[in-house]
């Protein structure tokens, strides 16, 4: 981000402003405003075309949930680490403030590396079961994922309708953003997300590294970690509507 | 403070082309972009003239369809994002800091970096005429642009080329946001701004949060070309109607973003002329700030014959003709500033007062079509073009040439030749009517918009060719226009500091205005602070903040900077390899153009504004 100051006679780290409020701190909340939107087309995109794939795989066929929570576990968490390297900072506590700095860097680190297994393992999503387990389901009227349905009707029944007994299925149903609107819409939008963790994650190393560096960060000038942070939380928010609408939503029945 | 590891010189007192390249004040970018805005301006009028010129009568052969379909689409893309919103831009950079008494804007090397983009974006664009610009419309409506329907790379060079100008549009917005919230001189409350900043301020706000959904849209549609994506497939469930949604959710603010610059401006020229302040101050402010909330409630007015279904389409009709209010109060606060003033018609109050009447008519014909009935027979006629070259061409050009004629003493410290300015009025007054008014007759009449020929024997021969005629009036008239500014800007009679005996702050300086424009930081203690001043309402305080008084030399300006350039440099580097992605090494032109952006992105934050070693003061 620019670092730049007023150029009045009285210039220095804490210029005069009309509302007292720093030029680049405004800028920063100008620039998320706008960010809101880009987030706000791609999400209004997403429930748009949700439902409206014309095969799957669908949400309930690929999403793990426990596993998506444990990655946003780890964001929020990294929000908190946020706060506490910006307070640690604040009591002029150096040490403090680079160890909560790089844990923050790093739980951002695990989040993408959560992302890029998630979206290996959904590409690659395979689909096995016997026969006999789903239709045991289908006679007791339980609910039965659409993938595994899909390929119930193609694989376990006969011309006649009627149940091949010790069949069972072994199906690839990977999803890529090319498959269906659900695939083409999803990789978008999680995928911008975590574009914006990443460039996250680089600004805040650089903190980090600019921190060695004497009088560069300091309680003083604390003006770069405070946007950082500004940045960090807004893409932590970010994620808690796309993990409450695409993942939490996207397992309920019917979606 | 810590610097670049590699060690390149900074810029000190460049002269010649680097002071122009290097540059960061705010009154020499406003320059350049007004200057390039105006080329490209011309590029967009030549394309319209090749149309008029195959339009003049029926079944003509001069340029093929193909090439019309290009010709209408860029004409329609040069004039709306490389020529008004930049010429806003021009004002907005010029004119702002000096409005608001600030030195420069809240941050003059971004300000470097938006037009450094906006002129990548600019060549780029036009650069796609060798090998075949992008064909179609403006608009952009999927599946046109699918890469089945349109393998080219004219499309390619479309989007990408709008991505680059949208990065360079979001830059300048943030940075005039933040100039207009956070530089203003003491006593320069919000309500004591002078109304161009006003508008410029709303237009701003309206740009930063229109421009991402156009960015989703075109980011989708790139990942459906480049990596077969479904967004709009429909062939997978893709709708062609989302890309409608997205396009006119940001096109419907956009047309207040063309134009309400150009009612700031009519809202400072028609006063000044009047000798009367403007009629209904914050009337016309809270108008500007309706429009900007209710710009996003009428997208829709665009898809009526899409088959929204009547309930969509009342709603839209009516929210449609609620935003005419606002814009019809603007236009009774004009006519009540001018209303028993002392008036002087000269060439910006002659365009201003032409900007009323045909933006009147222009609009006029927009209710028409707000009505979804009405608008079923004029959907995609010459109606359609008709009523918003009123708007644009009427309406913000026309406010646009005012303004440069208004401040065109301030920045080149020159007088124009009036006689001159008002026979480029006059011709470019009866020239716009006799080009787009036949519009509407051949229009209601029929005629498709985006034809390149007709048949014989339709009935529209002659208004046609009364169109084409009319735009060699126009030439004529611009001719006249660009031999005026580049003789009075070389040779014209000195201008004084405040040749109209002007209302606000950029009259109060020497024009053209120096460096550092405010020797001392104007105390502001009323609407239309300087007017007061001259009549001596207003006593001249001591100023609180500023120079000593010897002539500025302890005032500290940013200085200038290469990286601005650089970074805009590598995202065009960077956006030619998006296009030419399989050139070479594949998308490694792309990769080079990002890393010399992070090289400059790197290299201008770790830039002090001021080096300390190069002050001479203190
Ligand atoms: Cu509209």
């Amino acid at each position: 981000m620019a670092q730049e100051h007023i150029a009045t006679a009285d210039h220095g780290e804490h210029e005069a402003t009309t509302t007292g409020l720093n030029h680049r701190k405004m800028l920063m909340w100008a620039f998320l405003g706008s960010d809101c939107m880009f987030f706000g087309s791609l999400i209004a995109t997403y429930l748009v075309y949700q439902g409206k794939s014309l095969s799957g795989p669908l949400p309930i066929d690929v999403f793990d949930i426990p596993v998506t929570s444990v990655s946003t576990f780890v964001l929020l968490m990294s929000s908190m680490s946020m706060v506490l390297a910006y307070s640690a900072l604040n009591r002029g506590n150096m040490k403090a403030f680079r160890i909560w700095m790089v844990s923050t860097a790093i739980m951002g680190s695990t989040f993408i590396g959560f992302q890029i297994y998630e979206f290996s393992s959904f590409s690659t999503h395979h689909i096995h079961f016997e026969c006999s387990e789903v239709a045991e389901k289908i006679e007791h009227g339980e609910y039965v994922k659409a993938g595994h349905n899909h390929f119930y009707q193609k694989e376990c029944l006969d011309q006649n309708g009627i149940l091949k007994a010790d069949h069972h299925v072994d199906e690839e149903y990977g999803l890529k953003p090319q498959t269906n609107l659900f695939g083409t819409t999803f990789f978008t939008l999680t995928g911008f997300h975590g574009a914006h963790v990443t460039l996250g994650v680089v600004w805040l190393l650089s903190i980090f590294f600019l921190s060695f560096k004497k009088g560069v960060i300091t309680r003083e000038k604390n003006l770069d970690v405070d946007l950082a942070a500004l940045y960090w939380h807004f893409v932590d928010v970010v994620w808690i509507v796309i993990f409450t609408v695409v993942y939490l939503f996207g397992v309920f029945e019917g979606f | 403070m810590s610097t670049f590891p590699i060690a390149i010189p900074r810029p000190v007192h460049p002269t010649g082309l680097w002071n122009w390249i290097t540059t960061i004040d705010h009154k020499k970018i406003g320059i350049l972009y007004g200057v390039t805005a105006f080329i490209m301006f011309i590029s967009g009028g030549i394309e319209a003239t090749l149309m008029r010129v195959q339009l003049a009568q029926p079944e003509l052969d001069i340029v093929s369809a193909a090439v019309y379909n290009q010709l209408f689409t860029m004409h329609g893309t040069t004039m709306i994002f490389l020529a008004i919103m930049p010429l806003g831009a021009a004002f907005f950079n010029f004119v702002i800091p000096l409005q608001i008494g600030a030195r420069d804007v809240a941050f003059p090397r971004l300000n470097a970096f938006s037009y450094w983009t906006f002129l990548a974006g600019a060549v780029m664009l036009k650069l796609s005429w060798i090998g075949g610009a992008t064909d179609a419309g403006w608009f952009g409506y999927a599946p046109l642009t699918s890469i089945d329907q349109n393998p080219g790379k004219g499309i390619d060079f479309w989007i990408i080329s709008l991505q680059v100008l949208g990065v360079a549009s979001l830059a300048a917005s943030f940075n005039f946001i933040v100039t207009i919230i956070n530089m203003r001189a003491p006593g320069m409350t919000m309500m004591r701004l002078p109304l161009f900043t006003w508008m410029s301020f709303i237009t701003a706000i309206l740009l930063i949060l229109a421009f991402p959904v156009i960015t989703v849209a075109l980011i989708e549609l790139t990942f459906d070309r480049y990596f077969d994506f479904n967004f709009f497939n429909v062939a997978r469930g893709g709708s062609v109607v989302l890309w409608q949604h997205l396009f006119w959710v940001f096109g419907h603010p956009e047309v207040y973003i063309l134009i309400l610059p150009a009612m700031g401006i009519v809202s400072e020229v028609l006063p000044v002329f009047s000798k009367k302040p403007l009629f209904g101050y914050t009337t016309v402010v809270l108008a500007g700030a309706i429009i900007a909330v209710m710009g996003w409630m009428v997208w829709s007015h665009h898809m009526f014959t899409v088959g929204l279904g009547p309930v969509a389409n009342a709603v839209f009709t009516i929210t449609t003709m609620l935003i005419a209010v606002p814009t019809g109060i603007k236009v009774f606060n004009w006519i009540g500033t001018i209303w028993g003033g002392s008036i002087k018609i000269n060439t910006p109050m002659a365009f201003a007062l032409g900007f009323i009447a045909m933006f009147l008519i222009g609009g006029i014909s927009g209710v028409m079509h707000a009505v979804s009935a009405s608008d079923a027979q004029q959907q995609d006629t010459y109606f359609i073009p008709a009523h918003i070259h009123y708007v644009l061409f009427g309406g913000a050009i026309m406010a646009l040439t005012s303004g440069i004629y208004y401040w065109f003493p301030k920045f080149s410290g020159r007088m124009y030749d009036e006689k001159m300015g008002m026979a480029h009025f006059w011709l470019m007054m009866i020239g716009q009517n006799v080009t787009f008014f036949p519009m509407h007759f051949v229009g209601l009449d029929g005629m498709p918009r985006r034809i390149y020929t007709y048949a014989e024997g339709m009935g529209w021969d002659l208004w046609n060719l009364v169109a084409t005629l009319g735009v060699f009036i126009l030439i004529a008239g611009f001719a006249i226009f660009i031999l005026n500014m580049v003789k009075s800007w070389k040779s014209g009679p000195e201008a004084p500091g405040d040749p109209w005996d002007g209302r606000t702050l950029e009259w109060s300086i020497p024009s053209p205005p120096p460096e550092y424009n405010f020797k001392e930081i104007p105390v502001v203690r009323s609407l239309d602070d300087w007017w007061n001043t001259k009549q001596g309402g207003n006593v001249k305080e001591v100023p609180v903040a500023g120079g000593s008084g010897d002539e500025g030399h302890n005032i500290h300006l940013p200085q200038p900077s290469y990286w601005p350039l650089v970074t805009a440099l590598g995202l065009f580097i960077a956006a030619y390899g998006v296009v030419f992605n399989q050139l070479f090494i594949p998308w490694a032109i792309s990769i080079i153009g990002t890393f010399i952006g992070f090289v400059g992105v790197y290299a201008w934050s770790l830039e002090p504004v001021n080096d300390p070693d190069e002050d001479s003061a203190h």
